[in-house]
């Protein structure tokens, strides 16, 4: 077998080609991304009014937290994956992965464990129902039998986090074209390094957390049971010392998408390089220190309140500089505003917006009122789906006609833009509103005040989920029936190695490392 | 200005709201206040100065947003692919980075006073005039005010609202998932120092208008203050999600004056002692019946049942608990089922309430036992345990 895949299905069982295991994580992911969609398709549904019309309250919390966990470890963590396996060895100059057999099994971890996270549903007693924060005693004590397999289903994404992001710094590190110093890397490249820096530091914190509650739940310890001379509260601090960094781990690699698409569609190089690198970095120290921001209520001593609220107001700083450096790069360019810039600004509006409500959030005493209302709700999709999602899009639309070497339908794809934005905003920007007025988050029934706006929520959230069917039939009609691009240099603006090699790109590519500039 | 600005937004999303307002006829009974697109300053000294920090912080965000997405849109706009403009290639200016670092530096140590010394304030429970515990139940709230000078006075306080209101039997009440049977109550302009606890997991006592939010978590008792400024009926929610009926276990407090609350707790107290009263008397089947049927409906019934179907819980028509030896219904009525929803209800009601419950339980639904449980069996049934 010289150079080209393998054939059938044992191409993609036993692959250890970075490409194919990137086609996969990008396919897993969009089909979790489905999945979580629909659950939460089933929320607003039964929050379209007050009363309960479709589901009972159980249910209703166990679709929560199934949504909250599938999005964040099936949805959005492996299309990252899916993006870095594709692009940092053709980004690098690199010819595949640095652990090629490892990502494999990496990959092939995911889909049974979502599969069995997923069979909970059906499972005697329902699916976790605790939230995917699953703060304990809910979570323990108190638990469905399920959560023995929430536990497992932790220890495996955990492990596959764990090995794709060990993988990725290998590559990084050791893999790079000569020339390609570390300053001169892509940012993509450079926010995942520091992602993966991220995962390899939280992921066993995770796993040290699920471990203990399986030794509440089965074997009679009390970590988190005050009954037997436990906290309740260490189990937050160290959820959140996990949970905290996880967010930007969510969320770097898509500032790496954005900082790629604004200069290509500038036509000018990116602004402030080396500050976006700086940034990035500060970004990721900060979010060790700034964890019991999400814990403002449980009764600390003022003294740690004041000191995790000036570290989390100091997170702006760097943020804001990213934001400044985008707007920058677009300034006295020359734009075009294709599918993948659209998401691209899309992106920057709209995590900005997400920026401010997190500083008001920042604000302990404000906090008081904000804290788990309709506000925090509102605040972390603006960061999680106009952030994470919307970069993802973008980056799917930029790199697709490298992928496959055809060119998706433009104005389906500007289309898809505008009704994911309208539908976007209609669902969460309500929901700033309804919080401020006092509505808790995670209710499956609500007063009357806040009838209507919860209403257009729910409209909204319909809208923008049919936008997600036109991106999934965009796809696959570009995969059908796409007009062939013919060309190396799919955009006229973009610069980088991915763009030497052709469209679609060989099984192997840069089996001699190229020449860096 | 603020009333302007909402005026100014209801005008904007006119359509939609016509649009809503026709899909929505007759689905509530009363006019709520909707349409609220801000936090409430609220009734204490307190959620003003939050609000104000609020209003601040939002006001300082606008600017900079309307700034810097005016300069992106005008890039947007002016600097569009032309064939008679090159794009510029300037990438760097460290003068630049260092004043988009500084300045946002200064303005967020301007927005770091107010919010320290607001916090400081709501940190500050000293000198409160009085002490309420409030314990956070599976799925209710029971309130206890302390008198260091005798019995304290104590009370569950359950959500009012009817299954047939939440399943969209009957037409919603004005205030539907927002009412309770016994309200919280407080005198105006007074210090009321609350410790925050729980029973069973961790619960969060939120009431908007008086920006109190504590966290109840079994094993720690949290504290919070208020000082209420202005007569009135305030509700609120659990803000923490704590299982199944999360949605269910809503807050009232209401605030009277003085002498008000100075009588509504005599009264209470002087009921505690009817109780004790009540204990040493022999009931008739019908008089525990009819005291049991009042205690079901406010206590079983969420999970047992109108008819004592079952539900989340099991049937009681024909059980082979209710229909057997009265030791055993006592023991899982008091003490509850570990690892399940029944709860050990030895805490919550009272001894007369007890044996009314549970000689009705034995005497509905079809399961004509015939016996009764006094007041006196379940007391010395708990000195016996």
């Amino acid at each position: 077998m010289a150079h080209g895949p393998a054939k059938g299905l044992s191409r993609w069982l036993l692959t250890t080609n970075h490409k194919d295991i990137g086609t996969l994580y990008l396919w897993f992911s969009f089909t979790m991304f489905l999945l979580g969609g629909f659950f939460a398709m089933i929320i607003r549904a039964e929050l379209f009014q007050p009363g309960l019309q479709l589901v009972e309250p159980e249910f209703f919390n166990q679709m929560t937290t199934m949504h909250g966990l599938v999005m964040v470890f099936g949805a959005i963590m492996p299309s990252f994956v899916g993006l870095a396996n594709w692009m940092i060895p053709m980004m690098i100059g690199a010819p595949d992965m640095a652990l090629p057999r490892m990502n494999n099994w990496s990959f092939w971890i995911l889909p049974p464990t979502f599969l069995m996270l997923a069979s909970t549903l059906f499972m005697e007693g329902g699916a976790p129902n605790f939230g995917w924060t699953f703060y304990a005693p809910l979570s323990t004590t108190y638990a469905p039998s399920t959560v023995t397999y929430f536990i497992f289903g932790v220890h495996l994404m955990g492990l596959s986090s764990i090995m794709g992001s060990i993988n990725i710094i290998a590559t990084v590190v050791n893999m790079r074209a000569p020339g390609m110093t570390y300053m001169k890397m892509p940012m993509f490249v450079w926010t995942w390094l520091i992602t993966a820096f991220l995962l390899v530091a939280v992921m066993p914190v995770l796993a040290g957390l699920v471990t203990m509650m399986l030794m509440d739940v089965h074997f009679g310890t009390s970590f988190f049971s005050a009954a037997g001379g436990g906290d309740p509260v260490l189990f937050q601090h160290i959820f959140w010392f996990f949970g905290h960094p996880e967010v930007y781990i969510i969320i770097l690699p898509g500032f790496g998408v954005v900082s790629q698409i604004i200069p290509t569609f500038s036509r000018k190089p990116l602004f402030g390089y080396d500050s976006m690198v700086y940034a990035t970095a500060s970004i990721a120290f900060l979010s060790f220190i700034v964890w019991a921001h999400h814990m403002y209520t449980v009764g600390m001593p003022i003294a740690g309140e004041l000191f995790f609220m000036y570290a989390t107001m100091l997170i702006a700083v760097p943020t804001g500089v990213k934001v400044f450096n985008w707007i920058t790069t677009m300034w006295r360019g020359s734009l075009t505003f294709e599918t993948p810039m659209l998401f691209a600004i899309g992106f920057v509006f709209l995590f900005t917006i997400g920026g401010f409500t997190g500083v008001m959030l920042a604000l302990a005493p404000a906090d008081f009122q904000y804290h788990d209302s309709y506000f925090v709700v509102a605040h972390f999709h603006y960061v999680m789906v106009a952030g994470a999602v919307f970069s993802m899009t973008a980056a799917v639309y930029y790199w697709l006609p490298k992928w496959t070497g055809k060119m998706y339908n433009e104005s389906m794809g500007k289309a898809q833009f505008w009704v994911s934005f309208v539908g976007f905003n209609l669902t969460f920007f309500p929901q700033h509103f309804v919080g401020l007025a006092g509505m808790p988050r995670r209710i499956p029934d609500y007063a009357l005040q806040f009838t209507d706006f919860n209403m257009m929520s729910s409209i909204g959230a319909f809208i923008y989920g049919a936008s997600q069917l036109f991106f999934l039939f965009n796809v696959i009609r570009t995969i059908i029936a796409g007009e062939p691009v013919n060309r190396d240099k799919v955009w006229e603006g973009a610069e980088g190695l991915e763009w030497t090699v052709s469209s679609p790109p060989p099984y192997h590519t840069f089996t001699t490392p190229p020449p860096v500039k | 200005m603020h009333s302007q600005a909402k005026r100014l937004l209801k005008l904007a999303l006119s359509p939609v709201l016509l649009l809503l307002s026709f899909l929505s006829t007759g689905v509530w009974a009363e006019e709520a206040p909707r349409w609220q697109v801000n936090m409430s300053p609220g009734v204490t000294e307190v959620g003003a100065k939050i609000y104000d920090l609020h209003m601040t912080v939002i006001w300082i965000c606008v600017v900079i947003g309307v700034v810097v997405f005016a300069i992106m849109f005008y890039s947007i706009l002016a600097h569009r692919k032309s064939p008679d403009r090159e794009p510029a290639q300037f990438h760097e200016s460290t003068t630049v980075e260092i004043a988009w670092t500084v300045i946002p530096f200064i303005i967020l140590v301007v927005m770091a006073f107010p919010a320290t010394t607001t916090l400081i304030d709501i940190y500050n429970t000293d000198d409160a005039e009085m002490d309420i515990l409030i314990t956070g139940y599976q799925w209710k709230w029971k309130y206890e005010y302390i008198n260091p000078e005798g019995e304290n006075v104590k009370f569950f306080s359950n959500l009012r609202t009817g299954k047939t209101e939440i399943y969209n039997e009957d037409d919603k009440g004005e205030h539907y998932l927002l009412e309770v049977d016994e309200p919280m109550v407080i005198p105006v302009n007074t210090k009321v120092r609350f410790l925050v606890t729980a029973n069973d997991v961790i619960h969060s006592w939120w009431v908007p208008a008086l920006a109190v939010k504590k966290d109840a978590i079994p094993g720690f008792i949290n504290e919070a203050w208020t000082e209420v400024n202005q007569l009135g009926v305030y509700r609120g929610q659990c803000a923490e999600l704590c299982g199944r009926d999360h949605g269910f276990m809503p807050i009232v407090v209401n605030v009277v004056e003085r002498e008000e609350y100075d009588n509504w707790l005599a009264e209470k107290a002087a009921d505690a002692v009817k109780i004790k009263e009540l204990m040493a008397q022999e009931f008739t089947l019908d008089e525990l019946a009819a005291r049991g049927k009042d205690v079901y409906m406010r206590s079983c019934v969420a999970c047992h049942g109108v008819n004592g179907e079952g539900g989340v819980g099991k049937a009681i028509a024909g059980s082979a608990v209710a229909t057997g030896d009265i030791a055993t219904h006592l023991e899982i009525t008091i003490n509850g089922v570990p690892g399940t929803a029944m709860q050990a209800f030895g805490g919550q009601l009272n001894d007369v309430d007890l044996a009314a419950v549970v000689t009705y339980q034995r005497n509905a639904f079809g399961n004509n036992m015939g016996d009764k449980v006094q007041p006196i069996d379940v007391y010395q049934f708990k000195q016996g345990q």
